[in-house]
């Protein structure tokens, strides 16, 4: 849980290597992005959070050129989105919620494959392949149809593929979303790897341990903007630097800030005493980014992303942000 | 946020540096779209060859349909023999025709997919999917052509063509082939599902029927045989049998290669436009 150092390549700081201000797209009716600004550094691993239908895709779909924007400006890796598309393709890659790997071709075949159309040689084709096959641990699995690979496998190798063309800025979506434990950390590792290599990394996700783990930075989006973003140090100072939990006699879990001085969480405790229900224990512990999430997007949506990101907090938790 | 200031690597437009610029990205695009087909032509014959299903409809239909013919039909229609001269040229075409419209079910396919996406944010020359899904369509149905052929040879069909009417006749398969390809390839772009992509393969083997493919125009009903005669398949098919059996086909030769080419033309023009459309 360590904050992970950032800007690991030095890069000059008025040059981000993803910079977008603005961003808006409407699908029919629907205002799916409001305006988008965000900025990535070189080297940088930054996480895009936020409940289903918040507009992450969306803004990752534009930035990998799938998908017009109706407004805003966008420069990755120092090309113009709309007017030098294929330059933006030269330095990206995205690794898409759904695994955009052949069924029908072999492991192997579908890395020599994106290998050729990235450009590489014959030769330069198969040494990558050899390569990338060795390292996502699918040496085995590389002559067979992909179709047969499971989930854990075909995330692998969509990653893998990813990886061909050496991308200076790699898109990922929902990179652990219907992966077992496993292979979800997994796939943390090969993340911080290349992070470790200086790739670039733009993430989405929902499940904020994912965030907290792997990104410098993180935004939170909601409804179409970028709600918050930082660290996710500085995101969970924003909603106080300690969380007063109490358990209830009828088995509600409440969760109260405080400054985490002993003033304030006599405050606090206060404030639980008067409380006509019977409080049964208390637990005093440091904010965790669905801290931040709950405080950010409000009770309703959260509920349910936490459904998903925290199956082990199996009792209610209320977000008590003043 | 200022994105104002232009990063180094950024090569603007506007201002082309000397020594033409222009001229060298045309040919690595012309290079590229050269390697990009090769390589998508390749994945494509790779799907036709794994996908075993298809694979096997492609040869039994057309050896079916040929013993069908001449076997039931044969001596109904012609009772004197001979009707598979007749017939042969049509069922060329029919199986062909059917063959060159699951092209439609692969392009769907794709389109279905995620690998599509992954393409569209590489610098693959767009064309170059549909080239390879059009390449393999010609290298299956000219496969399936010599199965038939080589059926209907085994079972008594004897062509009097020369060999310029031979190179003739392949040379008008090959453009048969090539245009359904593209038009399935269009369809393959309009149509959301699988199901209505191969939708497209059952028309094609039923509108021969109301042609001159397998009864002379002259037996239909009246009401029909305005359809009959103006239909692409009569020329294309009387063009075929002319050639291959040494008869006369009269203008028909050139009402065939109008509307094929016309097909084609119209095809690819379509399939380039569906194709900027379904960018998102």
């Amino acid at each position: 849980m360590t904050p992970r150092p950032s800007a690991r390549r030095p890069s000059p700081p008025e040059h981000p290597v993803v910079d977008v201000s603005g961003l808006r797209k409407s699908f029919g009716d629907h205002e799916v992005l409001k305006g988008i600004d965000l900025s990535v550094e070189e080297g940088e691993v930054f996480a895009l959070i936020g409940p289903n239908g918040a507009g992450k895709t969306t803004t990752v779909h534009i930035l990998s050129t799938l998908v017009r924007p109706d407004a805003g400006r966008a420069r990755v890796g120092g090309f113009d989105l709309l007017r030098e598309a294929d330059g933006v393709r030269d330095v990206i890659s995205l690794t898409g919620q759904y695994a955009a790997v052949d069924g029908l071709l072999t492991g192997r075949e579908n890395l020599e494959m994106m290998s050729r159309l990235g450009g590489l040689s014959r030769s330069e084709s198969r040494r990558r392949t050899a390569q990338l096959l060795e390292r996502f641990d699918l040496g085995q699995a590389s002559g067979r149809r992909v179709r047969t690979y499971s989930g854990g496998m075909r995330r692998r190798l969509d990653i893998a593929i990813s990886l061909v063309t050496r991308p200076r800025v790699l898109f990922l979506d929902e990179p652990t979303t219907g992966l077992d434990p496993c292979s979800r950390s997994a796939v943390w590792d090969f993340v911080r790897e290349l992070a470790d290599d200086g790739v670039t990394i733009l993430l989405t996700t929902q499940y904020l341990e994912e965030a907290d783990r792997l990104a410098d930075r993180v935004a939170v989006v909601d409804d179409g903007v970028i709600a918050a973003s930082g660290t996710s140090e500085q995101l969970k100072a924003q909603i106080g630097s300690s969380r007063l939990d109490v358990g209830f006699h009828d088995g509600e879990v409440e969760s109260y800030p405080t400054d985490g001085s002993v003033a304030g969480v006599h405050g606090a405790l206060t404030r639980v005493l008067s409380d006509p229900r019977e409080a049964q224990s208390v637990d005093l512990r440091s904010p965790s980014l669905d801290d931040v999430f709950l405080a950010l997007i409000g009770h309703a949506s959260a509920q349910h992303t936490s459904d998903h990101t925290s199956a082990q907090q199996s009792t209610t938790r209320k977000a008590h942000t003043s | 946020m200022s994105i104002a200031a232009p990063a180094p690597p950024a090569p603007s437009p506007s201002d082309p540096p000397p020594g033409g610029r222009s001229a060298s990205a045309t040919r690595t695009s012309g290079a590229h779209l050269w390697r990009d087909a090769v390589v998508m032509s390749h994945r494509s014959i790779r799907h036709s060859l794994r996908n075993i299903d298809a694979l096997l409809i492609g040869i039994i239909l057309p050896v079916a349909l040929m013993l069908m013919f001449t076997y039931v039909f044969g001596g109904a229609i012609s009772p004197e023999g001979g009707y598979i001269d007749f017939v042969v040229p049509s069922i060329i075409l029919l199986c062909a025709g059917y063959g060159a419209g699951t092209t439609a079910v692969s392009v769907t396919t794709d389109m279905t997919e995620g690998i599509i996406d992954r393409f569209r944010t590489m610098r693959v020359v767009s064309s170059a999917v549909l080239l390879g899904h059009v390449v393999a369509s010609m290298a299956r149905n000219l496969v399936s052509t010599a199965v038939v052929l080589t059926t209907a040879l085994l079972l008594g069909f004897r062509p009097s063509a020369g060999p310029l009417e031979w190179f003739a006749a392949i040379g008008l398969i090959m453009l048969f082939i090539l245009a359904l390809s593209w038009m399935s390839a269009a369809w393959g772009l309009v149509a959301r599902t699988v199901d209505a992509a191969a939708s497209l393969s059952f028309f094609i083997l039923f509108v021969p029927y109301v042609s001159s493919a397998f009864v002379p125009i002259d037996t239909l009903p009246t009401w029909l045989q305005g359809f009959a005669q103006h239909q692409p398949m009569s020329p294309i098919i009387d063009t075929l049998r002319a050639l291959l059996l040494d008869g006369d086909a009269g203008g028909a030769g050139w009402v065939a290669c109008v509307w094929l080419v016309g097909i084609l033309a119209v095809s690819v023009v379509a399939s380039a436009l569906l194709w900027r459309r379904t960018r998102r």
